[in-house]
């Protein structure tokens, strides 16, 4: 069957079984959308920025575990989409993007919208490919897919030249692939396997840390199976919350700066770690000479370089975890730790997570209204900063691909294109992007997007004015002074203001006007007393909704471990703050 | 403890393997010390041999980094077993016709040739390992180095290839 390569590329995403695409057209990629037009098995869904484009398709890998995809145009379409490139590289999310370059007659030339794609995303890709000979067009493809999907996911570029997609030859998909440089290790090592093994049933005082790693190899039920065999208790990172339920016993919530003290002492007194799809990052770790002090380390990951980058390890073991759980599994025994058990008990009852339940509108009581409404079921993304981290401490996960956030790279504005990702690929889940205002001004154009393909996304907008983990950081640790976060502040503020009051501009923008000019309901909660009503309309209508919450203004999140602490050293307040920089 | 690791690492023979390699040495603030490249027995694939300065964990995270490489094939690091290494130095001097002989004297300690003269100037070229190479360059300081162009070490391992 001749083909022209454009045609070729719509026939690999068939085979490839890509029903959802995000993206852009562009002068060099019209005749591949001119492919497309029409396509009877292939949802095109065109937002208002390429960034926006390649955090959909990011948030649609994540919530489903099926490779998201992006097509976006040559020059600055490319250079749009590194930001979601670095955010799904950080978090090992497959994504395919799929760039058009100029033709490969004037590559260098330094042509209209002509961008060095492959050398710019080099550093923020799993891989990525340009295609300069049309035979080579199918191979390529597939071979993005498998590199995206396998081993340690993450996002591979093509860069197709217009001449490529133009040029007719013979289609032919491959079944299989061949690399020779990538043949990622699955299968743990046997007798590693029995030394972790042997160590978890001498240890008195043993503790999972798991990540995002046991969410891509889908190993939730693996790891449920082993902590409720053995009875260890279990800590995840903000990538792993969902992969052990939240509502377990053994859970002790999240770990790391903004953890829960239960989990961050745990690590302390803990005389084995067990790591498993996670990686030591500096977030989690705090002063990393002081993390887990006392403890012998395993460290279980897919990806070599992770183990031993940041910690010595005295058992690792390389593989696929849910290979390895299910060999574990078939060794795990009741553990005789009744007494750290207890130790840990007492600690979540001593130290729950808990905010001031006072008249005052605080994002924390939202969050959990928000949980007990939606049961805990809902798809919810989040921007960065205070309200991610308020989620993760506040609304339950007891599923993965439930929480879809940007962890490593921290990237703001991901919440609301990965929402409407997440609701593409899960069209009949309650979705709801947990926003800033901040945040979500990065990428408030896809508003459009959500309102043209009517989807019925929820915004929860955790309102207060500012940039709020920088001003956080201010408060705490640059004696309040707040330079560059106020997002009200207007011509004719004071110079120097570390007081917010009702003598600030109001709404600024305001986002219910906002809301109602992109189609969807905008409504402002200022009070407590009508939170309950206000998430419980907007979770019952099938439009998209924007609440915002006008909470008060200097919340914090804690507790809070001072960057480069050990993660013992938890703070609460400002006073905390200056005890400790005065230590 | 800082030390000089060599490593030999095959790769695809492509556009961007070597940008993607020098890439990662600056994004993780590596540094290169050495480094050559050719085309190996099998023309799909090229050798770079780099030389690296760095403690032993250093060099085990940038072995597994360039592993992960899709292009990159396998990465030997010949620090850990017997191996020989080679350089070539060409190097240009000061040498009027009266010095010109104990120049030539000195080439031939060093097994060197000499590959281009001029009025004021000779061009030695030379063999050998990093050690030979920095002696020949303190014994021809005192003329007048004029310019001097290394290669980079080349390693290979000893006896049967594994």
């Amino acid at each position: 069957m001749k083909l022209t390569g454009a045609l070729a590329i719509v026939e690999a995403l068939h085979k490839e079984k890509i029903t959802t695409i995000f993206g852009i057209p562009g002068g060099v990629v019209i005749p591949l959308f001119d492919a497309l037009y029409g396509d009877k098995k292939i949802n095109m869904v065109i937002t208002k920025h390429e960034q926006g484009a390649i955090h959909a398709a990011d948030g649609f890998a994540r919530s489903s575990g099926k490779p998201g995809v992006c097509i976006v145009t040559s020059g600055p379409g490319a250079t749009n989409i590194v930001t979601g490139l670095a955010t799904a590289y950080m978090d090992s999310i497959p994504v395919v993007a799929i760039t058009g370059q100029v033709p490969t007659a004037i590559i260098g030339n330094d042509a209209f919208q002509e961008a060095d794609t492959t050398g710019i995303t080099r550093p923020v890709t799993k891989h990525n490919f340009i295609v300069k000979d049309p035979n080579e067009l199918t191979s390529v493809l597939k071979k993005a897919f498998h590199i995206a999907k396998t081993g340690r996911p993450g996002p591979v570029v093509v860069d197709i030249p217009k001449d490529i997609t133009t040029s007719e030859f013979e289609f032919d998909y491959p079944e299989k692939v061949s690399i020779p440089g990538y043949n990622p290790t699955v299968h743990g090592h046997t007798r590693q396997i029995k030394k972790v093994m042997d160590a978890i049933k001498e240890a008195k005082r043993p503790l999972i840390y798991a990540g995002g790693g046991i969410i891509s190899s889908d190993a939730s039920s693996e790891l449920k199976q082993f902590v409720k065999t053995t009875g260890t208790p279990v800590t995840l990172t903000l990538m792993g919350l969902g992969a052990y339920p939240g509502t377990e016993p053994e859970f002790l919530g999240m770990l790391g700066m903004h953890g829960t003290k239960t989990a961050n002492y745990a690590v302390d007194r803990c005389d084995l770690l067990i790591a498993i799809g996670a990686r030591f990052d500096d977030r989690v770790t705090g002063k990393l000479e002081m993390f887990a002090p006392h403890a012998k380390f395993i460290h279980i990951d897919i990806d070599p370089a992770s183990i031993g980058k940041n910690v010595v390890i005295d058992i690792p073991i390389v593989g696929d975890a849910k290979n390895i759980l299910k060999e574990m599994n078939k060794h795990a025994v009741k553990l005789d730790i009744k007494n750290w058990q207890n130790e840990v008990s007492k600690w979540k009852k001593e130290h729950p997570l808990a905010f001031m339940d006072d008249e005052l509108l605080r994002p924390q009581y939202i969050i959990d209204q928000l949980y007990k409404i939606t049961k805990g079921d809902a798809i919810i993304t989040t921007e960065v900063g205070q309200n991610q981290m308020w989620t993760a401490q506040f609304y339950k996960f007891d599923k993965p691909r439930r929480l879809i956030t940007s962890g490593g790279l921290g990237t703001m504005g991901y919440g609301l294109p990965a929402a409407i990702g997440a609701q593409f690929a899960n069209p009949d889940s309650t979705v709801i992007d947990i926003a800033g205002d901040g945040s979500i001004q990065m990428n408030i154009q896809e508003m459009a997007t959500i309102s043209q393909c009517m989807l019925p996304i929820k915004i929860v907008l955790l309102n207060n004015g500012y940039l709020g983990m920088v001003r956080q950081w201010q408060e705490f640790f640059f004696n309040k002074r707040y330079s560059a976060t106020c997002l009200k502040r207007t011509k004719g503020c004071p110079d120097i203001c570390s007081n917010p009051g009702p003598q600030c501009p109001q709404y600024v923008p305001d986002f219910v006007k906002l809301a109602e000019a992109y189609n969807a309901v905008g409504i402002r909660i200022t009070k407590k007393s009508d939170v309950q009503g206000a998430l419980r309309d907007a979770i019952s209508t099938d439009k998209a909704v924007l609440l915002d919450f006008i909470i008060n203004p200097e919340e914090n999140v804690t507790p809070m471990v001072p960057a480069g602490a050990p993660i013992n050293k938890m703070i609460s307040s400002k006073e905390d703050a200056e005890a400790f920089l005065l230590a | 403890m800082e030390k000089e690791y060599t490593l030999a690492v095959i790769v695809e023979n492509k556009s961007g393997v070597l940008a993607h390699i020098a890439g990662l040495f600056s994004g993780r603030g590596f540094n290169i010390s050495e480094l050559s490249v050719g085309e190996t027995e099998n023309p799909d694939y090229s050798r770079i041999t780099i030389v690296v300065k760095g403690d032993n964990k250093i060099v085990e995270q940038i072995k597994k980094q360039l592993n992960k490489f899709i292009d990159v094939i396998k990465v030997t690091d010949l620090s850990n077993q017997p191996s020989v290494h080679r350089e070539i130095i060409l190097i240009k001097i000061k040498a009027p016709p009266s010095k010109r002989q104990e120049v030539f004297q000195i080439a031939e300690v060093f097994k060197g040739k000499i590959i281009d003269i001029s009025q004021d100037t000779l061009t030695l070229e030379v063999t050998g390992i990093t050690e030979k190479i920095e002696a020949l360059i303190s014994i021809l300081r005192p003329y007048g180095i004029q310019e001097i162009a290394r290669t980079g070490r080349v390693s290979i391992s000893r006896g049967m290839s594994k």
